[in-house]
């Protein structure tokens, strides 16, 4: 890939992310960052990549901190996103509000 | 020995590649509902995984213990954690989530430049740097934000004196140091080394000074910087997927961070650069003592069940006395009675953004119910009741009435439109910003100080006596 292909990538990127995470309401703001992080842990690519030519021990460490700490941010990130939606989509509607305690 | 079954920057990696970020857009774009934000999760982690095993299944992909340990290391981590984390908590792990995501990229970058060839050319050194540099100063940063979150170390903003000018020398060492590697035909690895401390250094200087509330600006933006360090890295391993995907996080970070600087009225570099509330609250004149109320749980109690309207303004109080199942509680005895009741949240409560929707979400307050500022304030004067839980400066009239005020300008819950006010506070300190809440002397407030989570329950059996 040449630079202004990824220069291309890299900007409409950019203007997708902001359109798409504008549409995000607050009350979904902090699942957003987690789900995020898990979307980082897309770098552990870089290190899988990595690991493929490391020699030596300190590129070998370096390898296996790096894909660690990805699969951190995929696994964790993706898991606990999914556990505080879940917090948000087991509500019952307002209208079959079952709440009807007579005192 | 080797998979070997798909060629890097062949079509079909590439094929997959894009479908692993379209899939990142979709999820994404499902997020936009709490209905559907779950499902828009799941469709993300398919796209994860195809990336993943894409990647795997590369041509050149070796040493598998170093991969398959590292793999099994990071998914126990992320997975304990994930399962352990309470959600009071949940600033601290997205801090440390950005944290690892920065240092994951710090260090790629540095096995990168390790492998450079002699004639590295600029458009992949460039990147190298940028990914170095923005993922040491993102992985110390959030160590540090983590460190106050979890009150390791004092929360308090910390000044250093002279620290600007430390800052500056710095980021101009750390500049001239790229400059220097990206010039030289043959770059130094002591000097890269120097490159990563010295933006490790940096790191740590610009978060310790700032103050817990102004962490959610923090986070957001070292969401944004280890989103952008992805990007680089992509760059320079010619990869679309991290490209896309680190972009995207870059783009998430960035909203997050303006518009929690909108909610504070305040810009990045005054966050950044000058400690707020560690102002003297001199002008405060803390000795003078002004008339105020206080009342007991019993006569709150009265007050709440005989209001037809209560709005609740959580408040980081409310996570620091895990209050939201007993504020939930307390809801849910007014409810019985017939009392309409929302919650007010503004932006900046709480930690991190969305903080107290999340805390009051796993007590089972319907997302319905969590109302944004600009939604709920046009309400306010017809408010019965409202209830300040644990927040303090973002009810704070002076926002607006005060031109002089260290927080004027802020846009605040106008709980001082309610007919009538209760706030539950252990004390009448003020809060972050060193300055007393006028809120809590006006003659329709009533202050109940106790710990939130005990008041909240006295209440609501209270409520239930009645």
């Amino acid at each position: 890939m040449d630079l202004v292909t990824e220069l291309t990538i890299f900007v409409l990127s950019a203007f997708v992310g902001f359109v798409v995470i504008s549409k995000v309401p607050a009350t979904l703001h902090t699942p957003l960052m987690s789900q995020t992080n898990a979307i980082h842990g897309i770098v552990m690519l870089g290190g899988l990549i990595v690991a493929g030519f490391a020699e030596g021990a300190l590129e070998l460490v370096i390898a296996f901190i790096a894909i660690a700490f990805g699969a951190i941010n995929i696994v964790g990130g993706f898991m606990v996103t999914d556990r505080m939606l879940g917090m948000f989509v087991r509500k019952p509607k307002p209208a079959d509000d079952p709440e009807e305690v007579p005192k | 020995m080797s998979a070997a079954v798909i060629e890097y920057g062949g079509d079909l990696s590439v094929l997959l590649y894009v479908l692993s970020f379209s899939l990142f857009i979709f999820g994404l774009m499902r997020g936009t509902h709490p209905r559907t934000a779950k499902r828009g999760n799941l469709i993300a982690a398919v796209g994860m995984a195809i990336a993943v095993v894409t990647t795997l299944l590369l041509d050149g992909v070796g040493n598998w213990g170093v991969i398959i340990g590292g793999l099994a290391v990071g998914t126990a981590v992320g997975y304990i954690a994930s399962v352990r984390v309470q959600m009071t908590e949940m600033p601290q792990m997205v801090a440390l989530y950005n944290g690892v995501g920065g240092g994951a990229v710090a260090l790629i970058a540095w096995s990168e430049f390790r492998h450079a060839p002699i004639d590295f050319p600029l458009e992949e050194f460039v990147p190298v740097l940028f990914a170095a540099v923005i993922g040491s100063v993102s992985f110390w940063g959030s160590n540090v934000a983590f460190a106050k979150l979890q009150d390791l170390i004092p929360t308090k903003p910390i000044a250093v004196p002279g620290q600007q000018i430390i800052n500056a020398l710095l980021l101009v060492g750390v500049i001239a140091a790229c400059v220097v590697l990206a010039s030289s035909d043959d770059p130094s690895e002591g000097l890269f080394i120097g490159l990563l401390i010295a933006a490790a250094i940096l790191g740590n200087l610009v978060v310790l000074p700032i103050g817990g509330a102004d962490m959610p600006v923090v986070i957001s933006l070292l969401n944004a910087a280890t989103g952008l360090s992805a990007a680089a890295a992509g760059f320079s391993l010619d990869n679309v997927s991290l490209i896309v995907a680190g972009t995207l996080v870059g783009s998430s970070g960035t909203i997050l961070t303006l518009e929690m600087a909108t909610a504070m009225n305040r810009s990045i570099p005054n966050i950044l650069f000058a400690g707020f509330g560690g102002a003297p609250a001199a002008a405060g004149a803390p000795g003078e003592e002004r008339p105020h109320t206080s009342i007991g749980a019993q006569d709150a109690a009265i007050k709440l069940a005989y209001a037809d309207s209560v709005v609740i303004v959580p408040g980081y109080g409310l996570a620091v006395a895990q209050a939201q199942h007993a504020v939930k509680e307390m809801a849910n005895e007014l409810e019985k009675r017939g009392v309409d009741v929302n919650y007010a949240i503004h932006p900046v409560a709480g930690r991190m953004p969305g903080h107290m929707n999340v805390l009051l979400a796993e007590a089972d307050v319907p997302y319905e119910k969590l109302r944004e500022m600009e939604d709920i304030n046009p309400e306010m004067p017809r408010t019965d009741v409202a209830v300040i839980i644990g927040a303090n400066d973002v009810t704070n009239p002076a926002a607006k009435n005060d031109p002089d005020s260290p927080i004027a300008g802020m846009p605040i819950i106008e709980a001082n439109e309610a007919k009538q006010v209760i706030v539950i506070k252990r004390s009448m300190s003020p809060g972050f910003a060193g300055i007393d809440n006028d809120l809590f002397y006006l003659p329709n407030t009533d202050m109940l100080f106790a710990d939130a989570k005990a008041a909240a329950g006295e209440i609501a059996a209270a409520i239930e006596d009645l």
